[in-house]
Order: structure tokens, then C-alpha cells, then sequence
């Protein structure tokens, strides 16, 4: 059976003032998927997807996550859609004034749905998928960019999202870095079965995460396809993207 | 919210001058209305509350104490000279005592408060918000506003009056030590004084307003952080206003409110 759209975007327009940023976007992901959202800097990606979980409200278009019209829902209702999906943000926002233990279990306490021993399991559980159960009484500002990430992830999965949103998980770190926490968002995917989105620059991450790729220009998709396909375009101005970094197939 | 966002370097036209005082009018209302609303919506997040009151008022504690003792010493030692003049050193005590309840100890106390407190929260959020933890916070259903903005707003108004009647406290003693150092009198002498100058009327007002000034204290500091733009310079931008315009609507408040509180009760 053919998966389902879990979620569609409709001829979505976000406008910063006289700017354009997203110009009739239009945007189907199926469940399970992991679709790579490339452009360049300041192309609109990152207001993609803030339009999609309702960070930002888009000017004109519709956006159904699990067939709900999100621009249509109340806050208690959009907060239910909430439950559902996770964000990644690109320097991790961790909660400052909490340890990383705190961060972890905040929104399972405020969701009321697990007894104080299940969450500190659960806290410990997802801090070991990560590789990071040492750091659970660290405060963010003792942790190094690439342990913000992870524990960063750690927070995103503990609730154990259908959907993720990931706005450039990998900037900022070193290859090797990046090249962990890619293979680490693809075997959390795989086990937790999630539907995602992943805002990168990052090849190599795209590389291992992407099963469709595309390519936001001008307000518009102007390109879309599997990875493959984009990088070995003989669109001039998709060469000249993916040119400074060499993927070795 | 529409929020005014010209922080551009360059020199504001007029009508994006009016523009910005307006948005930031509607956005304030907006705020107020918003923190009344959410005030009394679960989830009550009364441990939150406790931390604030521990953060932001017992931890005020220290600096206050400095002040009070210094606002009643520094006012025993001005006034008595013209008191002496007059041959009313007798009444120095209840001077200073009604000084210090009505106007002194709430309004300095409430200044201090301003700048340590609002300042405080104003760049906290303000870094929350530039550093996305309040939308990290949103895009988990979590009602940011009512865990941020509510718990911190409740605390400061809350702990304003209990700080302002300690420093009224410690303000009292350190003009007493003034008086002994320069009259030499007894403590039984200098509280019979104080009590029987000190009616109803001097203090309930003092005190009451204190609610009114810590109020505008949590409000400020969180409108200005929450709705910081701009990055590291917004979050510098929203601690120093947040002071500013605390402690000039606690001047101007307090205004209004002695006001308010003769046409009640009377001298």
C-alpha cells in the first residue's frame, strides 16, 4: 500500500514586508519520508518550515499535517498537532537555565503522561541512544557544540515524534561531527519510524538522510528530485551549488 | 502580535516613528491582556512561581537591606540639624517614620527592584527568545507565555510588598542609629515615637501602591524580553529600556496613586 501524505502544503506565500520570501510553495511529504531541503542562504527554508509547524504564520496557502489545516485550528488544537511532531533548531535552543536531565524531561512533565519513574527511564534511555548518559547533570553552557546537538536530538525524540523537523542539524560542526550525528538522526528515523524534514547545506548529511531532495529558489521549488538527480543535474546553477563539495558515490 | 521592528540604523521617518509608538502601545495592551487571560488558565505552575519568588525577590533580599539602612541613616542625619533649629527634635522619629512608610521605602525599594529585577528579566527572555528556547518551548505545545511571562509577573508583584515592608523595617533602624549617635536617644523613647506617628492611613497606602509597582516591574522586564529582535544587541537593547521605562512608570504611578490615596484617606 502506497504511503500517505502526511503532509501537504498548498500554494504557501510568506512575505517579510515588501520581501517574497516563499512564493506559492506547493509540497506533499509522505510518511516515513525524510525530504532535504537545500537553497541558499536566506532563500527561505528555515520560514518553510517555521510556516509548517506554526511558527510563523504564512500569508496566503494551506498547510494539513495528518490531514489537519493547520492555519485553521485554535492553539489547544494546533498544540494536540504538537504532540505529534519535534524541531531541531539550528543551535539546539536548549532551555539555559535547566541541566540537561531538566531539559529532557521538561515537556514529558508538562504532558501529564508518564509517572515520574518513567520519565527519568526514558530520560536515561534516549541520553544512552545518543551516546551522552555522562553529561546528565551538565549545564548547556559546559556542553561543546556538537554534545548541544545531540542532547539537542536527545530532547526532539524523547517525546517520540511521528514527524521532525531538523533546521540545519550539522552547521557548526566538523566533518566527523556532522558525519555522527548524521548516521545518528538516520538509525533514530529508522527506529522510531518518523516522517522528517531536514533544512541542510550539508552534503554529506543529506547524503546519508535524504530519500528526496529539493531545492528552493526564489520563493519557489525550483528543483526536486532524489539527491542523485540534483547533484548530477546539468542545471548550471544547480553544478555551481553542489560543485564545492565532491560526493563520492 | 504585530510588534514595531525599525531598528535599523538609520534615522526614522516621522510617520514610522508614530508608527513604532503605536505598535508598541497595542503590543503592550496586548501583553497585559494576554498575562490576565493566562493568569487564570491551567496549568498553574505554582513550583515555577516559588523559584521566581526565590530568584527574583528573596535574592533582592542583600541589596535592599543595604539601602533601606542607608536611606533611614542618611535621612535621620539631614533632618535632624533643621529639626534642632526648631527645637522639635522630639518629632525627628515620626519625620522620618512617615517619610520612610509613604513614600521612601516603597519607591526606592520599588527603583531598586526596576533595575535589578527588570533588567534581569529582560535580558533573560530576551535571550531566550534570540537563542529560540521560547519557540523550542511553543513547538512542544507548551504555552511559553504562561510558564515565562505568568509565573515571573505573579512573583514580582507579589514580592515587592514583602521587600518593601523589610526595608521599611531596617530603614526605621538605621535612623534610630543616626538619632542615637546624635541625640542620644533611648530605643523605648524612638519606638513610642515612631508608633504613635504612624497611623492606618500612612501605611496601608505605602504598601498597596508596592503591589501596583511590582507588577509594572515583571511586565516591563517580560514585554521587553519576549518580544526582543535584533540578536545579542536586542537582548542589551531590552535589559537597559526594561529599567528605563520601569522606573519611570513607577514615578509616574506614583504619582497618580498618592493621588489616589489622599482623595481616599484624607490627611
Amino acid at each position: 500500500m502506497a504511503a500517505l501524505d502526511i503532509i501537504k502544503i498548498k500554494s504557501l506565500t510568506k512575505r517579510f514586508d515588501e520581501l517574497t520570501v516563499l512564493d506559492h510553495i506547493s509540497l506533499n511529504v509522505k510518511e516515513g519520508e525524510n525530504l532535504v531541503v537545500f537553497g541558499r542562504s536566506g532563500t527561505g527554508k528555515s520560514v518553510l518550515l517555521k510556516c509548517i509547524i506554526g511558527l510563523l504564520e504564512p500569508d496566503e496557502g494551506e498547510i494539513y499535517i495528518k490531514d489537519k489545516n493547520i492555519l485553521k485550528l485554535n492553539i489547544k488544537e494546533l498544540n494536540e498537532i504538537r504532540r505529534h511532531t519535534s524541531f531541531l533548531f539550528q543551535g539546539a535552543a536548549l532551555y539555559d537555565s535547566m541541566s540537561v536531565h531538566e531539559n529532557l524531561e521538561f515537556t514529558l512533565i508538562k504532558r501529564k503522561k508518564n509517572t515520574p519513574g518513567e520519565i527519568d527511564e526514558k530520560v536515561h534511555h534516549t541520553l544512552n541512544l545518543v551516546g551522552l548518559e555522562d553529561a546528565i547533570d551538565k549545564m548547556p553552557s559546559e556542553l561543546s557544540g556538537g554534545m548541544k546537538k545531540r542532547i539537542g536530538l536527545a530532547r526532539a525524540i524523547i517525546t517520540e515524534p511521528e514527524i521532525m523537523f531538523y533546521d540545519e542539524p550539522t552547521t557548526g560542526l566538523d566533518p566527523i561531527s556532522s558525519k555522527d550525528i548524521s548516521e545518528l538522526i538516520i538509525s533514530l528515523q529508522k527506529d522510531l519510524n518518523m516522517t522528517s524534514i531536514v533544512v541542510t547545506h550539508d552534503l554529506v548529511c543529506a547524503k546519508i538522510i535524504a530519500d528526496r531532495a529539493i531545492f528552493l529558489k526564489d520563493g519557489t521549488i525550483a528543483y526536486e528530485g532524489t539527491l542523485n538527480e540534483l547533484v548530477r543535474s546539468k542545471d548550471k546553477f544547480l553544478q555551481n551549488f553542489f560543485s564545492t563539495d565532491l560526493i563520492k558515490s | 502580535m504585530k510588534l514595531p521592528h525599525h531598528y535599523s540604523k538609520r534615522r526614522l521617518t516621522t510617520s514610522e516613528i508614530i508608527y513604532n509608538f503605536f505598535a508598541t502601545l497595542t503590543g503592550i495592551t496586548v501583553f497585559n491582556i494576554q498575562f490576565f487571560k493566562d493568569l487564570f488558565l491551567p496549568p498553574y505552575e505554582i513550583r515555577e512561581v516559588k523559584k521566581q519568588m526565590n530568584e527574583l525577590g528573596i535574592k533582592t533580599f542583600p541589596i535592599v537591606s543595604i539601602t533601606g539602612l542607608l536611606i533611614g541613616l542618611v535621612l535621620a542625619m539631614q533632618s535632624q540639624p533643621v529639626f534642632a533649629r526648631f527645637g522639635a527634635s522630639d518629632f525627628l522619629p515620626g519625620a522620618v517614620a512617615i517619610s520612610v512608610v509613604r513614600e521612601l521605602g516603597p519607591v526606592i525599594t520599588a527603583l531598586i527592584f526596576a533595575g535589578r529585577v527588570s533588567s534581569g528579566i529582560g535580558a533573560e527572555l530576551g535571550s531566550m527568545r534570540v537563542t529560540e528556547q521560547i519557540d523550542a518551548m511553543e513547538v512542544s505545545g507548551i504555552n511559553p507565555f504562561n510558564f515565562l511571562v505568568v509565573t515571573r509577573v505573579v512573583a514580582t508583584t507579589f514580592m515587592l510588598p514583602l521587600l518593601t515592608i523589610y526595608v521599611i523595617f531596617i530603614a526605621l533602624f538605621g535612623s534610630y542609629f543616626a538619632i542615637l549617635l546624635t541625640q542620644g536617644m533611648s530605643f523605648e523613647y524612638y519606638k513610642n515615637a515612631v508608633v504613635q506617628s504612624i497611623e492606618f492611613r500612612d501605611f496601608i497606602p505605602g504598601i498597596a501602591k508596592t503591589f501596583v509597582f511590582g507588577y509594572i516591574v515583571g511586565i516591563v522586564g517580560s514585554y521587553k524580553g519576549y518580544t526582543t529582535t535584533g540578536g545579542t544587541e536586542g537582548v542589551g537593547r531590552a535589559s537597559t529600556t526594561s529599567v528605563v521605562v520601569a522606573s519611570l512608570l513607577i514615578l509616574v504611578f506614583d504619582t497618580i496613586l498618592v493621588k489616589l490615596s489622599l482623595m481616599i484617606w484624607p490627611l
